[in-house]
Parts: structure tokens; C-alpha cells; sequence
């Protein structure tokens, strides 16, 4: 089961769109929180929110995750060690207020388990693929390291 | 209450993103007492939090919001007094650092991981407000004027 997220915020029609047709192409089962109550998709499942309970649920018993290039949705798929691809949204199509999405997923190309596609196309490529590799929860030295300075702020203050 | 008398830190965080950062952060205040707040239900259950507080959400294009954002977090920080308060963003953890700054606390900002090439604007609004200010991107950091102490991911 392919389980889709495009964060608590906005809707996000046109990778909802997209995973329709995929779904329709190729048969895939995908289940997808779209956060878009009006929308009535015709291939896949799909639900506008989901209660953190339910949202784990979901991801837990996924084979592969695809969701915007929210950070939410990248940890997520990190600490339940699933692949994941990525589908950033853009501004100048009015999917979020900044194009920080677009940088978020330039920065993450090359994390391991992080597929990004940059358009349609690329998503039906990564969706199509067999054996996508799947992300890591491993603490990074980064991260000790920032968990270092909160601590020593902490203890100063 | 004079500040050598407060005794917790208040972690902040929107639903979503910004409270998968904090909660990958909690190490660094392991032994604290220590209260949440985000803007989700659900969430602190799910991490089995022990005092944690609902606020309302609100962005920049929602003044109402903001308000019912800004009375709920005044009155809880008036109620437990934090001695540090450490956010994520967004725009909630924006407005408990002003008003935290404010009541005597000290004030931790980390702009999330997700702004890898500028700094968000809750941000760089926050950086008056805040004791410590950091970005998770060292290219950020330096275009800015703020911190870089390693990163999440």
C-alpha cells in the first residue's frame, strides 16, 4: 500500500491529481490525506485529515511513502525507515506563500531513502520503481550537535 | 515571579514539521521540568507527554487568529513562569518568544530545517526576541548573521 501526505496546512491538487492517474494507469493502491475536504478522487482513497493516531497508522503499515517536501513528512518517513518520494510544491502555481519547498528538496538530494520528483513524470519513474531504497533514523553528528548547544543554553540560563 | 525562582523550560512548536524537529531536540532537555504547547490535539499523546497545552493556530494572513494565539500563550506563560523558552516556529513559537522576552524569560529560536536557503520569516522576526538564534543551514547562518550549531537531519 502506497500511503500520500501533503501536510496539516493546504491542499495539494496537483500531486493528488497526479497519484490518480498513476493509480489508474497502473493499478496501484494509494491511500492519500489530502487535506481537501471537497475533493473526490476516482482511483485511490482519500481522507483530508487524519489524527496523529491514525496518520502513524497509516504510514506504519505503507510500503512507500510520497508526500509534499514537508519536513514533517521527511522525519516521519525517516523514523519508521520507509522509502520516500518527494514532490515539491511551488509558489508560482499558489501550492504554498514561498518556494521553500523547492530548496528544501534541493538540500535533501542525496539523503538516503529521499527520492525527489521534480515533476509528474518523475513521480510515475519513482512510483514505477521496484526497489526503492528507504530512509534512516540514525541520529547524524549534526544532530548531537545541536542537541549540545540547546542543553549547554540550557544549563546556563 | 523573580526569575531565579522559575523552574521550567516551555517547548514550542506548530503541528506538524516544526514538532517533529522539537521532539527530535528533546535529549537536550532531558531532566528538565518541562511543558509543550502546539497547535495540534494529538500530538503530545502520541509522545507521551506529560504537561502539554493546546494553542490555537494562526499564520501571518490571519489577524483574529493571531489574537486568540497571543491571549491563549500569555496566559499560560503567566501561569507556569518559564525560565527558557525554546521554539521551532512557526508563528505560535514566534509570538511566545515576544511575549516571553517580555516576561523575563530566555528565548530560543532554531528556524526549521525546512528553510534551506533563506530564513523563514517568523525568523527573522524572532531574532530581537530571541537569546539564542540559530538556522539549521550553515549558508543560511552566514547570509543572516545567525547561529549554526549543527542540524536535525
Amino acid at each position: 500500500m502506497i500511503f500520500a501526505t501533503v501536510g496539516t496546512q493546504l491542499p495539494f491538487r496537483r500531486l493528488i491529481n497526479a497519484l490518480d492517474e498513476i493509480a489508474g494507469e497502473r493499478g496501484l493502491t494509494i491511500h492519500a490525506q489530502t487535506a481537501d475536504p471537497n475533493y473526490r478522487a476516482r482511483n485511490i482513497d482519500t481522507i483530508a485529515k487524519l489524527d496523529p493516531a491514525s496518520f502513524d497508522e497509516r504510514m506504519a503499515n505503507a510500503t512507500l511513502i510520497v508526500g509534499h517536501a514537508g519536513i514533517g513528512t521527511v522525519l516521519n518517513a525517516k523514523k519508521l525507515r520507509k522509502p520516500l518520494i518527494i514532490f515539491p510544491r511551488r509558489a508560482a502555481l499558489n501550492e504554498h506563500r514561498n518556494d521553500h519547498q523547492l530548496a528544501t528538496a534541493r538540500a535533501l538530494e542525496g539523503v538516503e531513502g529521499v527520492h525527489i520528483a521534480w515533476n509528474e513524470v518523475e513521480l510515475k519513474a519513482l512510483l514505477s520503481a521496484s526497489d526503492l531504497e528507504p530512509a534512516t533514523p540514525e541520529g547524524s553528528a549534526t544532530s548531537f550537535q545541536l542537541i549540545a548547544r540547546v542543553r549547554d543554553f540550557i544549563s546556563g540560563s | 515571579m523573580p526569575y531565579r525562582s522559575r523552574n521550567c523550560i516551555l517547548a514550542v512548536a506548530s503541528g506538524g514539521g516544526h514538532w517533529e524537529e522539537l521532539m527530535l531536540l528533546r535529549p537536550a532537555w532531558l531532566g528538565e521540568d518541562v511543558h509543550y504547547a502546539t497547535t495540534l490535539k494529538g500530538l503530545a499523546e502520541r509522545a507521551e507527554l506529560d504537561n502539554a497545552h493546546y494553542i490555537p493556530d494562526c499564520n501571518r494572513d490571519e489577524r483574529l487568529n493571531m489574537v486568540r494565539t497571543a491571549l491563549a500563550i500569555t496566559a499560560l506563560l503567566i501561569r507556569i513562569q518559564p525560565r527558557v523558552i525554546i521554539t521551532t516556529g512557526a508563528l505560535p513559537g514566534l509570538i511566545a518568544l515576544l511575549i516571553g522576552k517580555r516576561l523575563g524569560a530566555r528565548t530560543v529560536w532554531i528556524d526549521s530545517v525546512a528553510n534551506a536557503e533563506e530564513m523563514s520569516l517568523a525568523g527573522q522576526r524572532a531574532r530581537r526576541a530571541s537569546d539564542l538564534w540559530i538556522s539549521q543551514w550553515p549558508s543560511v547562518a552566514e547570509l543572516v548573521g545567525a547561529e549554526y550549531a549543527g542540524s536535525v537531519l
